[in-house]
């Protein structure tokens, strides 16, 4: 990537972007990561497609919120503006510098917000619009987490090849379910039996 | 600012002990969040530790799925808040992320390094198929919450599948899904509530 230095204006653009975006993510930041990518990738030429995708590959990977995909955006951000890992020192500060204002834009505004209303809610919680809304919207919230359970199984959609993915998440489902086995194992297991070439 | 003496506490058996122990346990909890953290927040803080109900966490859930913002940081602002006030919500915001932060920019650094291998793109594909039955499961334990729900059990059945169909198989857009299902769903549960002998506990 071209390692021009990015100014004051660069960074509060940036700032401001990802605050904005903040206030758009219902339902979670990934939902925003389209955006992210037209502006980083298309627009700006901040980050390489390879470095967006891996990005969010590794949030994946390590345990936490998914949100830290964002941080990691915010790294390569500034690890590109600092001139790669070779430059040195000044470049991992340039990361750093990265991870604190697209951490901070992507949380602030939306923290705020939640923080005010669910106080006031809370406040409020025997008015009969605020019962309503909670007794509403549960059976909604339930749904969406096993359409999100279907959702991450549908992107390997090849029956013939992806049976055993699909076998390995229906077995994690049970057991979860089930069991009182602890998460942990569950992912290393997954983890095992990938590393072995079986799913 | 809420007295959190009267709050959650009436139902849910258990409470954190202090923010250090807020800042712990999210941080425990978050550390264990392969493929997102949800199902272990589940598992950790109503089977476990019992500082929710089922149906305080699925109420809770339906509120930081709403409002704008990641969602598990929501939740981690709501639950801090509940119990310490605003001080409660930075200290379980700084456990969920203090700890995975580090770690995430870490396995950044040396990703470079095992990136192509056949082993490490198998082993992230495992965890995904994993984590994706993790998120499913706490979905179908939740169910049993809707048990007490004021609508009743069958018109809640409805709308889950309902949406789960909009969502997962039609790939309609969630902000319409919430608009139009959910907001159907809480003029009906507004109705529902309205009713004479509709008890406080919905």
């Amino acid at each position: 990537m071209n390692s021009m230095a990015p100014t004051f204006a660069n960074w509060l653009d940036l700032f401001l972007h990802f605050a904005s975006l903040s206030l758009l993510a219902v339902g979670g930041a990934i939902t925003t990561a389209p955006d992210m990518h037209r502006y980083l990738v298309g627009e700006q030429h901040w980050l390489s497609d390879p470095q967006f995708s891996s990005s969010i590959a590794l949030s994946q990977a390590a345990p936490g919120p998914n949100v830290l995909f964002v941080a990691l955006l915010g790294w390569n951000v500034g690890l590109n503006a600092g001139g790669g890992p070779a430059a040195g020192w000044m470049a991992w500060a340039m990361a750093l510098l990265g991870v604190l204002v697209t951490l901070v834009a992507i949380m602030l505004p939306s923290s705020i917000l939640t923080y005010t209303a669910t106080q006031w809610g809370h406040r409020n919680r025997e008015l009969r619009a605020v019962r309503a809304f909670k007794t509403g919207m549960a059976p909604i919230v339930i749904a969406l987490l096993i359409a999100t359970g279907w959702l991450l199984s549908a992107t390997h959609n090849e029956a013939a090849r992806d049976w055993p993915l699909w076998l390995l998440t229906l077995c994690a489902t049970l057991l979860v379910w089930r069991t009182k086995l602890h998460l942990l194992w569950m992912i290393g297991a997954g983890a095992v039996v990938g590393a072995l070439g079986w799913v | 600012m809420t007295d959190p003496r009267t709050t959650v506490t009436d139902l849910a058996p258990r409470r954190p002990h202090s923010k250090t122990d807020l800042f712990l346990s999210f941080t425990v909890l978050a550390l264990q969040g392969f493929g997102g953290v949800l199902a272990v927040v589940q598992r950790e803080l109503v089977e476990k530790k019992r500082w929710m109900t089922r149906e305080q966490f699925v109420e809770d859930w339906a509120v930081a799925q709403i409002m704008p913002g990641p969602n598990v940081v929501n939740l981690s602002l709501m639950i801090g808040g509940r119990y310490f006030g605003l001080p409660g919500a930075l200290a379980a915001l700084a456990g969920m992320l203090a700890a995975p932060l580090v770690l995430v920019l870490l396995l950044a650094a040396l990703y470079g390094s095992v990136a192509d291998t056949a082993a490490a793109q198998g082993a992230l594909k495992g965890m995904g198929a994993v984590a994706a039955g993790l998120i499913t499961a706490t979905g179908i334990k939740l169910i049993a919450a809707l048990d007490k729900n004021a609508m009743g059990l069958w018109v809640c059945i409805g709308l889950a599948a309902i949406t789960f169909v909009a969502i997962a198989l039609l790939r309609l857009p969630l902000a319409w899904v919430l608009l139009v299902v959910g907001g159907g769903a809480c003029l009906w549960a507004y109705r529902v509530l309205g009713r004479p002998g509709a008890g406080a506990q919905a």
